[in-house]
């Protein structure tokens, strides 16, 4: 069984102590409180539009790991890059990317963050850093790796921060990957969203290793174990992971122990996924649901209070429907657009 | 102007665009002490990038430095090695500009040694440039002098696409004339090589040569040949080829790679296609058979089309189909030599 992550993992994390960026303004929790929001909201949605067929293709939702998702991302700055994988909506939206263009390209439409080229698993806004999400596990890897000797050989300080699951961890990419940026001490940050499951295998079947995080020491580089239901744990690891990048110090495993609800992916028609995983389980990390968690500890630290997040939480919902009513009344794609940007 | 190899054009190609754009740099195995050596001091280990055998990540990392701004050379080394990497070139180099809506610009060269006919077997030697060919994306060019290496890897550079340059290894200490200035060839652009009238060649790399022997010999026989290097195969100059053919109105295409679905295979389709009103003879492939390169020097010989081979094809082609030959089908077809145009024996002696 994928178990909740026991409390001390959160303190393997690697800290900075005494770094400003390391302690979150309430402006920042604000933010990342809407972005997980904004997230889930995006995705509920998107799940009811293919189950009602207005969606084509699958997707490959992440709700129940947005902590993971937003607290690796708020740790990043503006310029920093970031490349993603199939489970692919929250990361860009994570990185500040608007939902419009977002959900338009889940249409397929002419005004999605693609043009309608890319759909759900291959999203991408390289205006807000974001170099891609990927359908080949592991395949962005590499590139990650390509974007922070880019960093490097340009002589400026931004990282990229390259998300994964527990599934690439056990393919060639990863080790290649981490491999040539520890050589060469490149600023990328390897953040393992570690959810139990590569499709539907568990973990315990498919890896040697406990905590994909172990493997950090192979390739003489820090690993850290976080508690992926805890955005501020997040943050704060991936946080360090990101300021020893930027400062020279090479590259990062971090592994941030987290959780889907849903299924490997979602498409029209009814769901018949295998059985792979018990109630039990699902309920146990239900129990530490990263937004309600979240929530609760603004709320309990006097940060936000209850008026606020009702207010973020309607602002939100709205936001995605906004995006739903703009990614409809979009066009379709141009056929002329069959034939472009094959080339530069 | 200087007389130098292949290799050196190529180089030279890399060091000019080095010293003009800080963004160039070089990325492949053992390339500091050796390919590169002579540069070290003037470029630094930064630009000059020795990188572990790591395929994957050294290609990924390419392509990830190119969607940042950058504009990296890699010498791949073994043509082989690229299947190593194919996921990053195929899905992500190749697909990333489409894929995501023109955002996307991988700037990228791959340099390979297309390496054959060396008793090295089959891990060693190919000629995939109709492989790759069929990967919409990616830029192919295919250079057979020191000038075109030049000329092409220059623009190949420049591009603003992800080009794969497949330098034919029989090709890589040849020399010829090459201008110590800067200039490009266009990609896309055929060259004629040599003018005729009763046939055309359409070829590439190292065959070039091959064909403009076999012409000479054919204009012994009195046979006027045109040759024809398409230079790039993506994009491939069209035009040119179907000029050439609705001039001549016979067509053989020379490939040293494999005959399935290969260059001579899109060459003849598109002539057949476009200009069958014009072919007076069957389109003629001449290639090499489709098995893996044996290690055997007495079987690999067997397989590469050379001056005579191309020759004698051409000339059985001709004595059918020429000008004075009867051109009616129940002769070709009732001759027993069917196998001429399609099937592998027609590359052999």
């Amino acid at each position: 069984m994928h178990a909740p992550p026991r409390r001390e993992f959160a303190d393997m994390a690697t800290r900075v102590t005494g770094a400003e960026e390391m302690i979150p303004s309430r402006a920042k929790l604000c933010e990342m409180f809407r972005r997980m929001l904004r997230v889930r909201a995006f995705e509920e949605s998107a799940s009811k539009l293919i189950a009602e067929a207005k969606l084509p293709g699958v997707l490959h939702n992440c709700i129940g790991q947005e902590a993971t998702v937003v607290g690796a991302c708020m740790a990043l700055r503006d310029d920093d890059y970031m490349t993603g994988n199939h489970r692919s909506h929250g990361h860009p939206i994570a990185k500040g990317v608007s939902l419009a263009p977002l959900m338009a390209e889940l249409f397929g439409k002419s005004t999605g963050v693609c043009r309608g080229k890319g759909g759900s698993m291959h999203l991408a806004a390289f205006a807000a850093g974001s170099l891609g999400e990927s359908g080949i596990v592991g395949s962005l890897m590499p590139v990650a790796v390509g974007a922070g000797l880019s960093a490097r050989l340009r002589d400026t300080d931004q990282v990229c921060l390259c998300f994964f699951g527990d599934g690439a961890a056990n393919c060639g990419p990863f080790h290649e990957s981490l491999n040539l940026a520890a050589i060469w001490k490149l600023p990328v940050v390897f953040l393992c969203e570690n959810n139990g499951y590569a499709l539907y295998t568990p973990q315990a079947q498919s890896t040697s290793v406990a905590h994909i995080a172990q493997r950090a020491s192979a390739y003489g580089i820090p690993g850290a174990i976080l508690d992926g239901q805890d955005v501020l744990a997040v943050y704060s690891g991936v946080m360090a992971a990101v300021l020893r990048a930027r400062e020279g110090g090479g590259p990062s495993l971090v592994e941030s122990k987290t959780y889907r609800y849903c299924e490997h992916y979602e498409a029209g028609g009814p769901a018949n996924p295998p059985i792979y995983r018990s109630e039990h389980e699902i309920a146990a990390w239900r129990a530490r649901d990263p937004i309600r968690l979240f929530a609760a500890h603004l709320q309990s630290s006097a940060a936000i209070g209850e008026r606020e997040i009702e207010a973020i939480t309607s602002e939100v919902l709205a936001e995605v429907d906004e995006a739903v009513a703009f990614a409809e009344q979009s066009a379709a794609p141009n056929p002329s657009a069959l034939f472009e940007d094959v080339f530069t | 102007m200087s007389y130098i190899t292949y290799q050196q054009a190529a180089k030279q190609a890399i060091i000019e665009e080095m010293r003009s754009d800080h963004r160039v740099f070089v990325m492949g195995e053992d390339i500091q002490v050796y390919a590169y050596a002579d540069v070290m001091e003037e470029f630094g280990p930064e630009r000059i990038r020795n990188t572990p055998i790591s395929e994957i990540g050294f290609f990924g990392a390419g392509i990830g430095a190119a969607l940042t701004g950058m504009r990296p050379i890699i010498e791949g080394g073994f043509s082989t090695f690229l299947y190593s990497a194919m996921d990053q070139v195929v899905n992500q180099a190749a697909k990333s500009r489409y894929m995501f809506g023109g955002q996307a610009s991988v700037q990228l060269v791959i340099r390979l040694n297309v390496s054959y006919a060396t008793s090295s077997a089959a891990h060693h030697s190919d000629r995939p440039w109709g492989l790759f060919a069929q990967v919409p994306g990616l830029k192919i060019i295919v250079p057979s002098t020191p000038y075109d290496a030049k000329g092409l890897l220059k623009s190949a550079m420049r591009d603003g696409n992800p080009v794969l340059c497949f330098d034919d290894s029989t090709l890589l200490s040849s020399s010829g004339e090459v201008p110590d200035r800067d200039y490009t060839i266009p990609l896309g652009a055929a060259e004629i090589k040599r003018a005729g009238t009763d046939l055309t060649i359409v070829t590439l790399a190292a065959t070039v040569g091959h064909s403009l022997t076999a012409a000479q010999m054919l204009a012994g026989d009195g046979i006027s040949v045109e040759v024809l290097d398409v230079r790039t195969v993506v994009p491939l100059d069209r035009r040119t080829i179907l000029d050439s053919v609705t001039r001549t109105g016979r067509l053989v295409v020379v490939d040293v790679a494999p005959r399935m679905c290969g260059f001579a295979s899109e060459v003849a389709a598109t002539v057949a296609e476009e200009a069958f009103q014009h072919l007076k003879a069957p389109i003629l492939r001449i290639t090499a058979p489709d098995v893996p390169v044996p290690f055997s020097p007495d079987l690999e010989r067997l397989m590469y089309p050379t001056p005579e081979r191309i020759h004698a094809a051409v000339r059985k082609l001709y004595m059918k189909w020429g000008r004075s030959a009867r051109r009616d089908l129940d002769l070709y077809h009732d001759s027993g030599e069917r196998q001429l145009p399609d099937g592998n024996a027609s590359s052999l002696p």
